[in-house]
């Protein structure tokens, strides 16, 4: 527990009042929660207790700006004139100069949560953020959170009054097989069903559309960005703006299988479940909001079950099928490149030759963006994740323990599917571009 | 005369994508591609009976590659 009960009770009403969608003045699904954010103190470098008081001072010598003295037998650190490189650090023989940041500011590698200088809390720079949402996960006292549109999800169920109003249907991220590791894949499906969900079907077949089409477009273009993660998408549009135009004009897996859902069924209800805080935001954009009705986490659905005391367990396995290997392995770093090049065999495109650049966390893909915007890059094509390990490393993953990009794979050799072409020749030719 | 066919999870397990096909192919050869739209459908609500389809409002489940020929004539070209 916190300081007292009444501060623990304030904090869950931020928290009921961020489930129910959170401050709607704010365009950004990523949020801090002012009271409970604890001002972590940022003293940034630091000696701590192992420093010996050496003769040989090397982190005096070494610091640019003589912000170090040697005083009583301990190195001191004048933090006004610390700029932070960290040479001290990497010069000290006993480890004893260690670097000291808030958690938040730790996790954003974008450089979009600062302290307010003011009222100490945590900030985030709109302007900046890409809504990946690690700081939601990093942040110790769960003082920054992704809002929900859960009471919109459950509204749109209770109303779809079992089906005969209107279809409801799932649309799952195929890191789903990991999530909900106490239970069967089939029986989370079924688990869905009783949720009141029509359908479930898997946002990998989605993939599997966006590679045939991505890679003509690669073919015909020259050079690529994915355009499948939309926190790598908001970076660029962000951050390198002259390289919009080089993003893949396809709409994001979870946007092609809703287009192709609402082809089906005009008056459907799409909901896209998965890892990703940053599809909350995609799902709000023009392009894709005719598609997709609204967006949870794998934490929120795991929220609902828990809510409508549903026990997994003790259901019949449903079955889900919709998508080739290919489609299913977009939730690890290099299966888009991987789905791509198949796609490339698949279509026999053989006048170009696709050479892609794996980007595995927003910090690699800063680096692609960089080189390839001044035409350095060793590649035609960069895969953008914004997640370390991709999907399955997202921040509205339930597990967050080491993942295993095999597992990954296994889940794809379920699939009957074995070529791309055969899965998405279910869609009967929906076009996975943005637009109707 | 609108045709759909299943592609659901068990549907597809069970063989939708042959008959996707296999329906491709006789509307081609009976030169019927212009009168009878083939669309998917995502669940036809007769999950454990083999692959479903719809032609126009009546639901016929069961079809696989064996019986095609037969649902075809029946359904389809008998109706129209």
């Amino acid at each position: 527990m916190r300081c007292c009960i009444y501060k623990e009770r304030a904090i869950l009403g931020e928290r009921v009042h961020s489930a129910l969608g959170g401050d709607k003045e704010n365009p950004n699904v990523i949020q801090v929660l002012n009271i409970a954010c604890d001002e972590c103190p940022i003293s940034g470098y630091t000696v701590g207790p192992d420093c010996r008081g050496c003769i040989a001072h090397r982190c005096e010598e070494v610091c640019p700006r003589g912000a170090i003295t040697i005083k009583n037998h301990s190195a001191h650190i004048d933090h006004a004139k610390c700029i932070g490189c960290g040479k001290c650090a990497s010069v000290c023989p006993y480890s004893a100069i260690s670097k000291h940041t808030r958690p938040c500011e730790n996790a954003c590698k974008v450089g979009a949560i600062k302290m307010n200088e003011v009222n100490k809390k945590a900030q985030i720079n709109n302007d900046k953020c890409v809504s990946c949402g690690s700081c939601v996960y990093m942040c110790p006292f769960g003082a920054i959170v992704d809002s929900s549109f859960v009471t919109d999800v459950v509204r749109m169920l209770r109303e779809s009054r079992g089906g005969k109003q209107y279809k409801v249907y799932a649309v799952v991220a195929p890191s789903i097989s990991s999530q909900f590791g106490y239970a069967k894949l089939g029986q989370v499906v079924a688990g869905l069903k009783v949720l009141g969900f029509y359908n479930v079907v898997e946002a990998a077949l989605g993939a599997d559309m966006v590679s045939l089409s991505e890679s003509r477009e690669l073919a015909e273009r020259g050079f690529l960005t994915s355009s499948c993660c939309p926190a790598f998408v908001d970076y660029i549009k962000k951050n390198f703006p002259a390289m919009v135009d080089k993003i893949s004009s396809n709409l994001s897996p979870m946007g092609a299988v809703g287009k192709f859902i609402k082809s089906t069924d005009p008056e459907a209800k799409v909901v896209f479940i998965g890892p990703c805080t940053a599809k909350k935001m995609e799902f709000q954009l023009p392009e894709v909001r005719p598609f997709i009705d609204s967006v949870l986490t794998f934490e929120e659905l795991y929220a609902m079950f828990e809510a409508c005391e549903i026990d997994l367990t003790s259901l019949e396995e449903d079955v889900l099928d919709n998508a080739s290997y290919y489609g299913r392995i977009f939730a690890r770093s290099g299966g888009l490149s991987d789905a791509v090049a198949q796609a490339f065999k698949e279509q026999k495109i053989e006048n170009f030759e696709p050479k892609p650049v794996v980007c595995n966390g927003i910090e690699e893909c800063r680096l692609a963006l960089l080189k390839a915007s001044k035409n350095l890059l060793p590649g035609n094509f960069i895969e953008g994740m914004a997640c370390v390990n991709g999907c399955i490393g997202g921040a509205g993953c339930l597990s967050h323990g080491p993942k295993d990009k095999n597992e990954v794979d296994e889940y794809g050799r379920l699939a009957l599917e074995k070529t791309i072409e055969s899965a998405a020749a279910i869609t009967l030719g929906i076009s996975p571009e943005k637009g109707e | 005369m609108n045709i759909y066919i299943c592609v659901g999870s068990s549907c597809h397990l069970k063989g939708s994508y042959n008959i996707i096909a296999l329906m491709k192919e006789a509307l081609a050869k009976h030169q019927l591609t212009d009168k009878v739209n083939v669309s998917a459908a995502f669940c036809l609500g007769r999950c454990t009976d083999g692959v479903t389809i719809k032609v126009d409002d009546e639901i016929v489940t069961g079809v696989s590659p064996e019986n095609f020929d037969q649902i075809f004539a029946q359904y389809v070209l008998n109706k129209l």
